[in-house]
């Protein structure tokens, strides 16, 4: 008599130690599983950023939650405040340091098009020296903007088509 | 503030005349305010330190007039008495109107550093015997003087501080898009909505030019 299974989890007992997935798949998923920013903090967008990793806000609950001051530690940039001309190719240059693959999120108004700042000294916007991947409209963003930014990103890391054939051609 | 401005006893005129007889009294709403030739201004803020209890230096800036002011710049000092809690402030101009100069008073308060390094470079101030007179906000090597008057707000084309990664990312320090600013609230006026910042103009932007005439 065949019994069928009931059970809507994965069976090891009955299916073995063996999942049946694409590669893509699995690496897409472990990348925005485990995103591990790195704090830009440079104006006061930088304080809500912070409130996102605390408590009440809790970036940890979508696995964002390892800030790294080492650019080489992290893989999503979250740029947090104004750029100013004299800070730009610094900025650039950690972004460099990090590893491939790399994000940045452009987080508030001066970050993303220079904001109030239309001056001589303020970068009009940070996507003109990297490559931005979300925006957070703000000034600043609440915390929840982060978080929803960041789940859009993580949104764009799953649906990231040909990541093995990325890797194997690297 | 009130009793501040009020705290000076000594007739500050009287005492800065006896040394220095070109010292004339310079209108002012607040404190006492002098005008003094560039070159006894250094003697001047000694005299008002040790003699007359001015100890703290609270400012050293300057002011741009206008382009085709004579004299273009002046220096302006702002000295506290911490004892008798009064303020006075010290102006001079620049004999100079290309290449204006100031003598540094770094030998006298240490402080004094980087308020001439400020002033050197937003305003162009050459501070003659300060031990290391590098702009302080702007980049070295930026060319300009943002705080002149004939610097626009929105800035002039020049290369990134680091031409490396100018070179990596093709971009520059260039003019802010201004978008009909710049945003500026206008005072007395009591209906908040009405006050907002705003651009008198919002006909153009980044993508679109602005007209030639307008």
């Amino acid at each position: 008599m065949v019994t069928p299974n009931s059970e809507l989890t994965y069976n090891t007992k009955i299916e073995g130690d063996i999942v049946v997935t694409r590669v893509d798949a699995v690496i897409n998923w472990l990348r925005s599983s485990s995103v591990w920013p790195m704090p830009m903090g440079l104006a006061c967008c930088a304080i809500e950023l912070m409130a996102t990793a605390s408590s009440r806000f809790d970036i940890a609950r979508f696995g964002a939650e390892v800030f790294r001051f080492s650019p080489r530690q992290a893989d999503c940039m979250i740029v947090a405040g104004t750029v100013t001309y004299k800070m730009a190719p610094h900025l650039r240059r950690i972004y460099d340091q990090m590893a491939e693959p790399k994000w940045v999120i452009a987080m508030g108004a001066c970050a993303s098009s220079g904001g109030m700042y239309r001056s001589y000294a303020t970068l009009q916007g940070v996507d003109r020296i990297v490559p931005v991947d979300v925006y957070i409209s703000g000034c600043p963003p609440r915390p929840e903007a982060l978080l929803d930014a960041l789940i859009k990103l993580q949104d764009k890391m799953t649906r990231n088509g040909g990541t093995a054939k990325q890797l194997l051609s690297a | 503030m009130s009793s501040l401005a009020a705290a000076p006893a000594t007739d500050l005129l009287a005492v800065l005349q006896a040394r220095f007889p070109a010292a004339v009294a310079r209108p002012s709403v607040d404190h006492p305010a002098f005008n003094l030739p560039m070159a006894e201004v250094p003697a001047a803020l000694l005299l008002l330190r040790d003699e007359h209890g001015y100890d703290l230096l609270i400012d050293v800036t300057a002011v741009d007039w206008d382009v085709e002011a004579r004299p273009r710049f002046s220096v302006v000092w702002h000295l506290l008495s911490s004892t008798a809690h009064g303020y006075v402030r010290l102006v001079a101009d620049c004999v100079s109107d290309a290449e204006p100069t100031a003598p540094s008073v770094v030998s006298l308060w240490a402080g004094a550093n980087w308020h001439e390094r400020e002033t050197f470079d937003l305003m162009g101030i050459q501070f003659t015997d300060h031990p290391d007179l590098r702009r302080i906000l702007m980049w070295d090597g930026y060319p300009f003087h943002p705080l002149r008057k004939d610097f626009p707000l929105a800035g002039i084309e020049t290369p990134l501080p680091d031409l490396e990664v100018a070179d990596l990312t093709k971009a520059s320090v260039l003019p802010a898009p201004m978008m009909g600013g710049p945003f500026v609230a206008s005072s007395g006026e009591m209906n908040l909505t009405e006050a907002e910042p705003r651009a008198k103009d919002e006909s153009w932007n980044e993508r679109s030019a602005k007209p030639a005439v307008l």
